[in-house]
């Protein structure tokens, strides 16, 4: 096991998309292991990502939310004594181009979780939509209010971990739906080191976004409850 | 005591009997678990007790402050069904943590699983398939 970096690719129904995003992972200078986590989809992304050749495809036997996806995915690495994982969504959003960049900081032993924003550069790139970004906004507030950072892209799943935040998180990782703005405030609870990078994003290649409009009031009211209570609870003992 | 029993007063105390009744019966027969069963027995056992002793009923309407006793019974019953529906949102979310769990191992076992299948497979290819 000479890998050091594993790289996370949570995804659901993106037959599409996933083989894209192996290749471009794969095109890459550098040995990084590749892991996609299927989250129960109901067409062929498994078969897709397994066709490469160039993945560990890990089916999970019933949809758990990407929560529950991402946390699998960290588990296989903390098991499998990865010192860095990385996590890209599967829909081609994240440019694999910016992993580099994002351990760059792990390397150097500045922070234990990196996070990829797209809104530290400005006019760059994919912003999202204007309700999207509004909702960004009231996050960034919240993330303030509660921990006093500034995290301009709470919602960015394109994050990396170093070895201490994957067995932090491999253990208390916000496993439910939309576990973003949620690890945020659980990593500064838990005093692991936290920043931001800007990275380019691109719109989605196809397929639909996982957050409907139906679902934007529910997404906005469980995220920021939970966020409330992460940081009402007291802090995860750490074992050992 | 006896000569003044209503006939509201038969039919409660046989409804009260009739659902303990029930949910001995379903702990019996391994249907309910009994510490799921336990907050069911308590609100059953206060319904016998509101139904046979009727002055009792009265009495504490009295202390609370309702005028009309058999409102009292109504706010019991409703407690009861609250309690009740939190504690199966206490479940439904423990449930869910468990087949979380329970989900992520499996498919982490089934990966290691395939990786040693696949380790193996050259040194089956070599031995052509055993017979068995």
């Amino acid at each position: 096991m000479n890998k050091s970096v594993c790289i996370i690719i949570p995804c659901y129904n993106e037959q599409e998309n996933i083989a894209g995003v192996i290749a471009e992972v794969v095109a890459l200078p550098g040995e990084r292991e590749i892991l996609v986590i299927n989250d129960g989809s109901t067409d062929a992304t498994s078969m897709r990502a397994r066709e490469t050749g160039k993945a560990v495809v890990i089916d999970m036997p019933a949809n758990l939310g990407v929560g529950g996806a991402v946390q699998t995915g960290l588990k296989y690495a903390a098991r499998n004594n990865y010192q860095y994982a990385v996590k890209l969504d599967g829909d081609g959003q994240h440019n694999p181009a910016s992993i580099d960049s994002l351990l760059q900081p792990l390397h150097e032993n500045n922070a234990d979780i990196v996070i990829g924003s797209r809104f530290i550069t400005e006019n760059e790139g994919f912003k999202s939509t204007f309700w999207r970004r509004a909702g960004i906004s009231v996050f960034e507030f919240i993330v303030r209010w509660l921990t006093g950072r500034r995290i301009t892209d709470a919602t960015s799943g394109l994050r990396a971990y170093n070895r201490s935040a994957i067995e932090f998180m491999e253990k208390y990782y916000p496993s439910f739906d939309y576990p973003e703005p949620e690890e945020i405030i659980l990593a500064c609870k838990n005093q692991l080191r936290l920043q931001e990078i800007p990275v380019v994003m691109r719109e989605r290649r196809s397929g639909m976004s996982t957050i409907s409009s139906a679902m934007s009031i529910y997404f906005m009211l469980k995220v920021t409850l939970s966020m409330l209570f992460i940081s009402l609870r007291s802090p995860e003992k750490k074992e050992g | 005591m006896f000569e003044h029993i209503e006939r509201i007063q038969i039919i409660s105390v046989i409804g009260s009997l009739t659902f303990l009744a029930m949910i001995i019966r379903l702990i019996k027969h391994k249907m309910l678990k009994e510490a799921y069963a336990i907050l069911w027995l308590i609100f059953g056992v206060v319904f016998l007790i509101c139904s046979v002793w009727k002055k009792g009923l009265d009495y504490f309407a009295g202390i609370v402050g309702i005028y009309y006793p058999p409102a009292l019974l109504f706010l019991i019953m409703i407690i009861a069904l609250i309690l009740v529906l939190i504690q199966f949102s206490i479940i439904v979310s423990s449930q869910n943590d468990k087949i979380r769990q329970l989900s992520q191992e499996v498919a982490l076992l089934s990966i290691s699983w395939q990786k040693n299948k696949k380790l193996e497979e050259p040194s089956d290819n070599a031995k052509n398939k055993p017979d068995c």
